[in-house]
């Protein structure tokens, strides 16, 4: 498995957990941004480079700069009046996901001689993924394409519609 | 004894007058009916209808007689029968019917033209009564149902008119029932009857069941033909009688009851509480006489067994109880104050006469005294009603007196029945029925102490009708006011009466003795040639004018006060208040029989409600208890569950509204629960 | 020499318990998207590390799946945080305990 596996797992693991851990909502945003980034990395540990690097361009760069947005946008509501930021009910719920983790865990490890071997390296060049999306995932891609223009206006339209009232 | 006739050849066929025999009892109950639904102001139209229907069986009675005459006349003994089956029960049945024998035809014509006679007197006697109608009413139906009595062929249609002759006795008892010693009078009588008929009840079932039939004449197979008898001999009842013997006991009892014999006579004096005509009608000529009617109609079966000469149990008892009875009244008529009393007394003592000459003479000398008296005694009580409404209502003879200057009718006829009654000789009618009865005595096989008892009774009789007669009609007028004779509709049918009290006579004379040529069925022999027939006639006269003399010597003619002691009391007090109070018999009664059937009563009260009464109650506090058991039940359960699951229910339906608590996290954790769970049941069944 | 592969696994699994609890117990909406946008990459890793490690890997279906993913993911995080931010105009909270509008 390696070293740089092991830091770079835990080094996202670490993220991660600081991401839904931490007080500061700015704080949680930055602990989310490493995650991402270790992830990238572990795509480029996986031969999928464009995976990563889309990685990279798109969570790293849109969706952790959204997060911070929204963040600073609703900044009056940072630290609630009564209780802490965990709900009053928080041990349900981590026991829920301490389930989950359990039940993932057993089933793969589990399975654990069936599993596939390593095959061999495959690098997958750009071009095979270009001429992959214009041939075999086309109409996927359009449908994202429609679907992204979508989410585009509807975000704008959602945040929109309050602004032009209190415009009045 | 008279020689033994050939008896005439039995006659069964039946006639026209048998098949409308049945209208003779049939248009006076009709009438009564009739009377009983109009309103309460017609009273001629009562009158008329009474009157009307009474006449019109007296005409079909007169009929049916001369048929009877005529057969006789033809030398054949008359019994015609129409039986009919009344009631069917599985393989057996009970039949009635009527008999029109000489028996029957003579008591119908007697019936009916004395009951004529007194519908006609009570017109004018009633005339200022408000109760007319009713009167009217209850008397048609007497006449009816004493009619029915007279023609029934079955024990049972007897004793069906016999109850309802008895019922009717007590309506008219107890006609002015507003006093109440009139309606005690009726309720005594109607108890005193029911005590006699329970035993007649017996009798009767008795006779059902031995000899399965209870029509008397029956082409062969009534009761009281040579068959039944014959099986009634035979079967024994214990204490040394036959069957026949104990059920001809048992329907003496009753006749005993309704004509007053000791000790079932106490009713008969206190009856005179109702007017005089039921007096006269009811408890003098026809009712009374129905009990030795009945003696006289079931004769072969108190005979049966008897050897010529001889007697049976059940008519030697007659004779006594009828000996007793007539000088056990007379003795008690003799100190009696009150006009009816006296001759209510009177009456009891014939009808021990008659039930005497019953017992020792047969049927002939028996009946011929009760056709005699019927006459003489229903002018005797019609006489009285016309005194009493002469006097104003008094009825107290000490009240009396001089009477023969103001109502010289009345005691003329008075007079007349007075004589038949003692028994004056040749010329009145009471002396022949009653040398009758004396004849019999005199030879009869078992004893001879009924003949003096009767002889001594005759002279009681004689002397007691005197002290009334001077009491009423001689000496001083002691009463209030003015006394007045009655209208002539109340003294026509006296004189009537009164000529019959003496003309009867002839039909009975030992010279042409008709009337037992006519009902033994032989034809009429003289029996002048008997010894000591004079004799006895001498003798009894002789009896009669001594009774009269001392009567007049001691009561006659004498100018008393009213309030003056009798001389007799004044002779012998305790004697005479032995006898004024009638030997204390009611009194008696009153401690011993009165007293236990009050403490029956208490025992049967204390019985009905304490002992059924708490049965009663605990069934009820049962059902109560059981009741609201099931309705708690039905609450507590029923309800209960039902409304528990009801609440169960909501109560779920509250819990699982409490998930929806609109909160984005809690709907998160329950799918990612529920993703676990389908994950897990996945992974593990691909595994097994 | 499936080790990498159970460890990919097991960091996947990891991550998204973890995005998981966040997005279950934290009390702001903010952090819950965060915690989805990390089960999300989890899911990608998983789909990489599974192309990368299975049979037939020139087939790029795993590599596809992930792009698609990944754009799918960038456009629900914007319409979500859009409408986060609608919400903290109206309700003036982002607080996920306050909003219950829709209990009963």
């Amino acid at each position: 498995m390696g070293f740089p596996f092991w830091l770079i797992a835990a080094l996202t693991v670490a993220g991660g957990m600081a991401a839904v851990l931490l007080r500061n909502l700015v704080h949680c945003a930055l602990a989310l941004t490493i995650a991402f980034a270790g992830l990238a990395l572990l795509f480029l540990q996986l031969d999928a480079q464009f995976a990563g690097f889309v990685q990279i361009l798109v969570y790293v760069g849109a969706v952790a700069i959204l997060v911070v947005f929204a963040i600073l946008l609703t900044r009056g509501s940072e630290t609630p009046k009564d209780g802490g930021v965990f709900s009053k009910t928080w041990g349900a719920g981590l026991v829920i996901a301490a389930a989950i983790f359990a039940v993932l865990a057993w089933a793969v490890l589990e399975s654990r001689p069936g599993l596939p071997h390593e095959t061999g390296t495959h690098n997958a060049s750009v071009q095979e993924i270009g001429t992959a999306l214009m041939g075999r995932y086309v109409l996927p891609l359009e449908i994202v394409a429609l679907l992204l223009t979508a989410a585009l206006i509807g975000a704008v339209i959602v945040a929109l519609h309050e602004k032009k009232e209190e415009a009045r | 004894m008279i020689q033994e006739e050939t008896v005439f050849t039995l006659r069964e066929s039946t006639s026209a007058i048998v098949g409308i025999l049945w209208l003779i009892p049939a248009l006076p109950i009709a009438a009564s009916g009739i009377v009983a639904v109009l309103q309460q102001p017609r009273r001629k139209a009562s009158a008329v209808l009474a009157i009307g229907s009474l006449s019109a069986s007296l005409l079909l009675s007169l009929v049916a007689f001369g048929h009877v005459l005529v057969g006789w006349a033809q030398g054949s003994q008359v019994r015609e029968t129409v039986n009919f089956t009344w009631l069917r029960v599985g393989t057996g049945h009970v039949d009635l019917g009527w008999v029109l024998d000489p028996l029957s035809a003579v008591m119908l014509v007697m019936v009916c033209f004395v009951g004529l006679l007194i519908f006609i007197y009570s017109t004018g006697y009633m005339a200022n009564d408000e109760n007319f109608t009713r009167f009217f009413c209850f008397l048609s139906l007497f006449a009816g149902a004493m009619l029915g009595v007279v023609i029934a062929d079955s024990l049972l249609l007897l004793f069906m008119c016999w109850e309802l002759v008895g019922l009717t006795s007590y309506l008219l008892i107890g006609f002015w029932y507003q006093k109440p010693s009139a309606a005690a009078a009726a309720k005594k009588a109607f108890l005193t009857t029911r005590v006699g008929d329970i035993f007649f009840l017996l009798g009767m079932v008795w006779l059902f069941a031995q000899t399965g039939t209870l029509l008397f004449y029956n082409g062969g197979a009534g009761s009281l033909e040579p068959l039944k008898l014959g099986i009634l001999l035979a079967s024994p009842a214990g204490l040394g009688l036959t069957a026949a013997g104990a059920i001809g006991l048992l329907i003496f009892a009753g006749a005993a009851g309704k004509s007053g014999q000791i000790p079932l006579h106490v009713w008969l004096p206190d009856a005179m509480e109702g007017p005089t005509p039921v007096s006269a009608l009811i408890h003098a000529a026809t009712m009374v006489a129905a009990g030795v009617y009945l003696v006289a109609r079931v004769y072969p079966l108190m005979q049966a067994g008897s050897l010529t000469g001889g007697t049976t149990v059940p008519l030697t008892v007659v004779t006594w109880i009828g000996t007793l009875t007539a000088v056990f009244a007379a003795l008690i008529a003799v100190a009696q104050n009150d006009i009816k009393r006296i001759l209510a007394y009177s009456t009891v003592s014939q009808l021990g006469y008659m039930m005497a000459g019953l017992g020792m003479g047969g049927v002939a000398v028996g009946m011929f005294h009760l056709i005699t008296h019927a006459f003489f005694k229903a002018l005797l009580f019609m006489g009285a009603g016309s005194v009493i409404h002469g006097c104003h209502e008094e009825q107290d003879i000490r009240q009396m007196g001089n009477l023969k200057i103001e109502m010289p009718f009345t005691f003329l006829t008075y007079a007349v029945g007075m004589l038949a009654l003692s028994g004056f000789p040749i010329f009145f009618s009471g002396f022949w029925s009653k040398d009758g009865i004396l004849e019999a005595a005199q030879h009869w096989s078992v004893a001879r102490v009924p003949f003096y008892l009767l002889v001594f009774g005759a002279l009681l009789t004689a002397f007691y009708m005197t002290r009334q007669v001077s009491y009423v009609f001689f000496g001083t007028w002691r009463g209030h006011g003015e006394a007045h004779e009655s209208p002539s509709v109340m003294l026509f049918p006296l004189f009537i009466l009164a000529f019959f009290a003496m003309a009867l006579g002839l039909i009975g004379t030992p010279a042409w003795p008709w009337f037992k040529a006519f009902l033994d069925g032989h034809a009429a022999v003289s029996g002048l040639g008997e010894p000591g027939l004079f004799a006895l006639m001498a003798g009894s006269s002789f009896v009669v004018f001594v009774g009269l003399g001392l009567g007049w010597r001691i009561y006659g003619n004498k100018r008393v006060k009213a309030d003056d002691l009798d001389p007799l009391e004044r002779a012998t007090p305790t004697v005479w208040t032995l006898l004024e109070n009638k030997f204390y018999i009611d009194e008696l009664y009153g401690v011993t029989v009165i007293a236990f059937y009050a403490w029956w009563a208490k025992v049967a009260d204390w019985l009905d409600r304490c002992v059924w009464g708490g049965v009663v109650a605990g069934v009820t506090l049962l059902f109560q208890k059981s009741a609201q058991l099931s309705r708690q039940l039905d609450v507590n359960w029923v309800d209960g569950s039902f409304d528990k699951g009801c609440e169960e229910l909501a109560n779920s339906g509250g819990l699982l509204a409490g998930v929806q608590t609109g909160r984005v996290q809690l709907y998160l954790r329950l799918l990612a629960l529920a993703v676990v769970l389908l994950t897990a049941i996945l992974i593990w069944s691909s595994q097994g | 020499m499936a080790q990498p592969l159970v460890g990919y696994l097991l960091v996947a699994a990891i991550l998204f318990s973890v995005g998981l609890a966040g997005a279950l117990t934290r009390r702001n909406a903010i952090v819950v998207l965060i915690g989805i946008e990390l089960m999300l990459n989890a899911a990608n890793l998983n789909l990489i590390a599974f192309w990368r490690y299975g049979p037939h890997p020139e087939a790029l279906t795993g590599m596809m799946f992930a792009i698609f993913s990944i754009a799918v993911a960038a456009a629900e995080a914007a319409v979500g945080l859009g409408l986060v931010i609608s919400i903290h105009r109206h309700a003036q909270t982002t607080d996920l305990d306050q909003m219950n509008r829709m209990k009963g």
